[in-house]
């Protein structure tokens, strides 16, 4: 499997789809353990990246994805603008001058946008973040051979879940302790809808 | 001399508006730059807001930053990287009395390391 620019975009537009779709679902997530702008602030900040590279004229898709960084660190509005902001300049830096993408080196880009993630937020894998969805994506993309649609969706999905039982340290949810357990952090969610895109616009691809 | 630049972000412009009021009663002569609310005047922060502010606090002394909860220190930290430049200091002090004690300080014709270590000091 290669990724091109328009696989890029249409990930993309699909990630909007979701967010656009999920809007009041990621929000009332919010609204149990933060202010409940997360889905306000995702479903603004993707409609913007689709309007943004709908207009682009892109030779590879480091630049999709760099436009994709600058206009969600502009346009999300919490702190889910400079933590995604940064995972897509990331990805975007890693795949530089490379077009088609091929799998290693999306698994090495998915990586550097995990590190990025965790400099700007200085949160590790069980403090109920999104890294919690990122990490395990970076490492199942990293080990497999052969990137499988069912399967990157299913780690997404599982690792989503399990911040449930966690207890958020980071970010708003932090202030509510013992309170933030019992739901699924809004920032893992979206970041499921992100990776459930790409695992089905690599599906249609096949 | 130009006095170091203070900037202040806030979830709300409402908490940097009035901040600034309180600070301007005893200090007039310090650059301070507002990043409150989001691009439409909502409650969050923007990048865009934060990133205009340092650069019109900068008077050529540089600037100390200082921001509210959660995502205005992450975005701060994004602009001062981008900005590539050591003027740049983030405050870890709280907002109210932090800016106050360093408006005092930059009035005095300190420099930006000066008045970040004479703000750490007072916490
Ligand atoms: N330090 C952090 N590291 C990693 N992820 C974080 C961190 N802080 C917040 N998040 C993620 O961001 C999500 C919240 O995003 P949202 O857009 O609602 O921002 P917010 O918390 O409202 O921002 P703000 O700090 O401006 O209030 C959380 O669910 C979490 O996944
Ligand atoms: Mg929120």
């Amino acid at each position: 499997m290669e990724i091109d620019v328009q696989t890029a975009i249409s990930w993309l537009n699909k990630a909007n789809e979701k967010m656009q779709a999920e809007k009041d679902y990621l929000t009332k997530l919010d609204q149990e353990t933060g202010d409940g702008d997360h889905g306000i602030n995702m479903a603004r900040g993707f409609s913007e990246v689709e309007n943004k590279i709908a207009n682009g004229n892109y030779e590879t898709c480091a630049d999709v994805f760099k436009d994709t960084a600058m206009t969600l660190m502009s346009k999300i509005g919490g702190a889910s603008g400079p933590l995604y902001g940064t995972a897509f300049l990331r990805l975007s830096t890693a795949l530089k001058g490379q077009d088609p993408v091929d799998e290693k080196a999306f698994a090495q880009g998915v990586q550097a946008a995990l590190e990025g993630i965790q400099q700007r937020g200085k949160a590790s894998v069980g403090e109920k973040t999104m890294v919690d969805v990122w990490q395990p994506i970076a490492a199942y993309l990293q080990e497999t051979s052969a990137i499988e649609a069912a399967q990157l969706e299913k780690i997404a999905k599982e690792a989503m879940e399990a911040t449930k039982d966690l207890i958020a340290t980071k970010g708003r949810a932090a202030y509510f302790k013992e309170r933030s357990k019992g739901a699924i952090d809004p920032g893992a969610a979206s970041s499921f809808y992100l990776f459930s895109a790409l695992a089905e616009v690599l599906k249609e691809a096949k | 001399m130009a006095a170091v630049g203070l900037v202040l972000i806030s979830h709300s412009q409402k908490i940097v508006s009035g901040l600034h009021d309180l600070i301007r009663q005893v200090i007039t002569d310090v650059p301070i730059e507002l990043a409150g609310g989001t691009e439409d005047g909502a409650i969050g922060t923007s990048v865009d807001k934060i990133m205009k502010a340092i650069q019109k606090a900068d008077a050529g002394a540089g600037v100390l930053v200082f921001y509210d909860l959660g995502s205005a220190k992450m975005n701060a930290e994004m602009v001062a990287e981008m900005l590539e430049t050591d003027q740049i200091i983030i405050s870890e002090a709280p907002l109210v009395e932090g800016a106050y004690v360093a408006a005092v300080e930059s009035n005095m014709g300190k420099s930006l390391e000066e008045v970040n270590e004479a703000v750490k000091k007072e916490f």
